[in-house]
């Protein structure tokens, strides 16, 4: 495959709280490749909004604090530490963000093409009636109609899936070589989520761009990821092909997140949740964090677990799922 | 008449009339506070001119305030003339433009009938106060012959009566509102620029920075106003510029907090993040995507705050420590209180004047407050 655009290494970004400190993202290590959907899946509190927010340096610092020995590389350039200055320039320029809101994310006192066109002339030095023009030609990209009396419409005009267009319109504005869409299609309705996602997915193709896509929704990996990284409680817990996961889950977690999805293969099936909830970032439990989730759990899970590499994209972190995959392997 | 009836036979048959008549279609059509501030500033400005078409060059002679005043006057009457005009012959009907949240607000308040009156008495009185010059029976400190003239009833020769000096009561009422508009409006206007800036500062930044802007915030507040103003009338002149200064610089702490709460809120919202994402710097974020939003109160706090500030200019003026040598509204009261038995149109009328603006302030104040509340509103 092509070249590494985003190399996140040993991320641990904390926060620091009355309570205790919160270790909200605790050794995350994953790649975004030129081109691909990554998809970052997860239950609420696993930590793939602060990992994403970290990329852009958006958390506020205190009480967040990204710990020694963490590393981001954008094309190569370290961002952790990176001035202010130029991750402003990065921000919206080369990486652009999308978020799970759109009733709230647009600005309610100025019309959609204000917006754009502020994005536009700031980044791209437009002027205003160029902007205007480009910015009616990206929400007619994003599959607006009528984009040109669209301009002049303020967000309440519009309904949710609109909003997200336009929010896209704008992320896209810069043509970023990467788009980090947290939850872009969680707060809306299943079909408007269908058009976002092929929406997503067609842009991706056209401006050659990658796409890093931050979901608890499992069918929209399915339907637009290249690659995986299963999170679950601050870390890593497997990443793969997004057929190899679908077909082969190694760890327990991943299994138990297809299980809670609903099948049209087997209908009678009954959908089992997995028991529990994530536990408090501020007290992780000892050894494997999913132990006291885990329906395999057993002697042996009480070790601190680390991330074992079964194959060139595959990696795991639970020492039996890697016992048997690789013990099988071996074996064959 | 049905609204779409009436706007339909504004489109028709408006434009006659409005040429002659400026504000006169949009008030049938049921429009009545455009309306009405245009007719009334329309015939108002038209009489004035009528009946002091042999006087103009003297008062165009008569220092700055004079071509002011005029300029004004032909101002108002070109600007309702061409406003009507447009607005009888435009587009109208029901326009299919978008309104973004001013627009819904101003919806909501055009639909309060005690606030649109409150507003219609205060672009009244404004006006009035800006051509002045034109509309005054007398020179506010000519003196009157002291052995004819003083505590001269109501009369057709002095419609308010004269004071002990035989000075006309009408011509210094009308000279007071510019003192009491004037320094209600300027010292709003930087008390809430100020405070605008400082709140939104505090609130977008956080942390330190917050506490430490909050606590000097607190210290201002705590400092009687009272006390200052009357140490630092008593230091300095009592020159209109200082009072206004000294208004303006202590009445921001309170628009401040209102704006820091606000700010507090809002810089949470996702559309903030979302700016942030974009690669917008603080400056840019706070200013074009928080205090906009943030706005909404100030506006109230500013509009109740004029009345305030009128009432508080008043009471210094009652006091003794108000602007020195130029009628205001305070002062007069101040003055005529000792002659309320032989002669009570000297405080009256003042006193009705201070009572009425500060009312219309109030009004307007209600009325923006429910029509920039979101939570008020469908």
């Amino acid at each position: 495959m092509s070249e590494i655009l985003l190399s996140i290494k040993d991320l641990r970004t904390w926060f620091f709280t009355d309570q205790g400190v919160a270790k909200a993202v605790d050794g995350v290590s994953f790649e975004v490749r030129e081109g691909e959907t990554l998809g970052v899946v997860g239950e609420s509190g696993c930590g793939k909004t602060v990992t994403s927010l970290s990329v852009l340096g958006l958390l506020p610092q205190p009480p967040a604090r990204i710990m020694d020995g963490s590393s981001i590389l954008f094309e190569g350039e370290e961002l952790i530490g990176a001035d202010e200055r130029r991750l402003r320039g990065l921000r919206g320029n080369e990486i652009s963000m999308i978020f799970q809101e759109p009733m709230s994310s647009l600005n309610p006192v100025f019309s959609i093409g204000d917006q754009i066109i502020e994005v536009l002339r700031l980044h791209r030095g437009l002027d205003r009636k160029d902007a205007r023009v480009e910015a009616a030609r990206l929400l007619q990209e994003v599959g607006m109609a009528e984009p040109d009396r669209r301009l002049d419409d303020y967000p309440h005009q519009l309904s949710g899936g609109m909003r997200q267009r336009v929010m896209i319109a704008m992320a896209l504005s810069c043509e970023p070589k990467l788009l980090i869409a947290d939850e872009p299609t969680t707060a809306l309705d299943v079909t408007i989520q269908a058009q976002i996602l092929e929406l997503l997915a067609d842009l991706r193709g056209r401006y050659g761009m990658s796409v890093l896509l931050i979901t608890h929704d499992l069918g929209v990996v399915a339907e637009v990821c290249d690659r995986v990284v299963v999170m679950y409680a601050g870390q890593v817990v497997e990443t793969g092909d997004v057929e190899e996961i679908f077909a082969d889950p190694q760890h327990p977690y991943t299994r138990g997140l297809l299980r809670s999805l609903p099948s049209l293969d087997v209908p009678e099936r009954r959908l089992s949740p997995i028991p529990g909830m994530v536990p408090s970032p501020i007290d992780w439990p000892q050894g494997c964090r999913f132990r006291d989730r885990c329906d395999s759990a057993g002697d042996g899970c009480e070790a601190e677990q680390s991330l074992v590499h079964l194959g060139d994209h595959r990696a795991v972190r639970c020492w039996k799922a890697a016992a048997e995959s690789l013990g099988g392997a071996a074996g064959s | 008449m049905s609204e779409d009836g009436a706007v339909h036979g504004l489109r028709r048959g408006g434009a006659p009339l409005t040429a002659i008549l400026p504000g006169a279609p949009q008030l049938l059509a049921g429009r009545w506070g455009a309306g009405t501030v245009a007719l009334l500033v329309w015939l108002g400005s038209w009489w004035v001119l009528i009946a002091r078409r042999h006087s103009l060059a003297d008062v165009w002679a008569a220092g700055w305030d004079g071509p002011l005043a005029i300029t004004t006057l032909l101002g108002a009457l070109v600007s309702c003339w061409v406003w009507s005009l447009r607005d009888t012959l435009g587009p109208g009907g029901h326009r299919d433009v978008s309104v973004g949240q001013w627009g819904l607000a101003c919806r909501a308040f055009s639909k309060n009938r005690t606030a649109v009156v409150g507003l219609i008495v205060i672009v009244g009185l404004y006006y009035v106060a800006l051509i002045t010059p034109l509309v005054t029976p007398a020179d506010p400190s000519a003196q009157g012959n002291l052995l004819t003239e003083r505590f001269l009833p109501l009369s057709a020769a002095h419609r308010l009566g004269t004071d002990q000096y035989g000075r006309d009561v009408l011509a210094r009422l009308l000279y007071g509102a510019r003192i009491s508009l004037t320094i209600g409006f300027v010292a709003v206007g930087i008390s809430v620029s100020i405070g605008t800036l400082v709140g939104a500062t505090a609130g977008y930044l956080g942390g330190i920075a917050d506490a430490v802007i909050m606590r000097f915030v607190d210290m201002i507040i705590s400092f009687p106003r009272l006390i200052l103003l009357v140490t630092i009338v008593a230091v300095f002149d009592r020159s209109i510029f200082l009072i206004v200064v000294v208004l303006g610089l202590t009445l921001w702490p309170g628009t401040a907090r209102i704006v820091r709460g606000e700010v507090l809120s809002l810089r949470e919202r996702e559309f903030v993040q979302a700016a942030r994402a974009l690669g917008y710097s603080t400056r840019r974020i706070i200013l074009r995507h928080i205090i906009p939003n943030a706005l909404a109160p100030v506006i109230v706090a500013a509009t109740l705050g004029i009345g305030n500030t009128i009432v508080l200019e008043a009471g210094l003026s009652f006091l003794g420590l108000g602007v020195a040598g130029t009628p205001s509204w305070g002062s007069m009261v101040a003055e005529g209180r000792g002659d309320l038995l032989n002669a009570w149109w000297l405080a009256t009328f003042p006193g009705l004047a201070i009572v009425f603006t500060v009312l219309s302030f109030n009004l307007v104040g209600d009325g923006l407050r429910d029509a920039l509340d979101p939570r008020l509103r469908t």
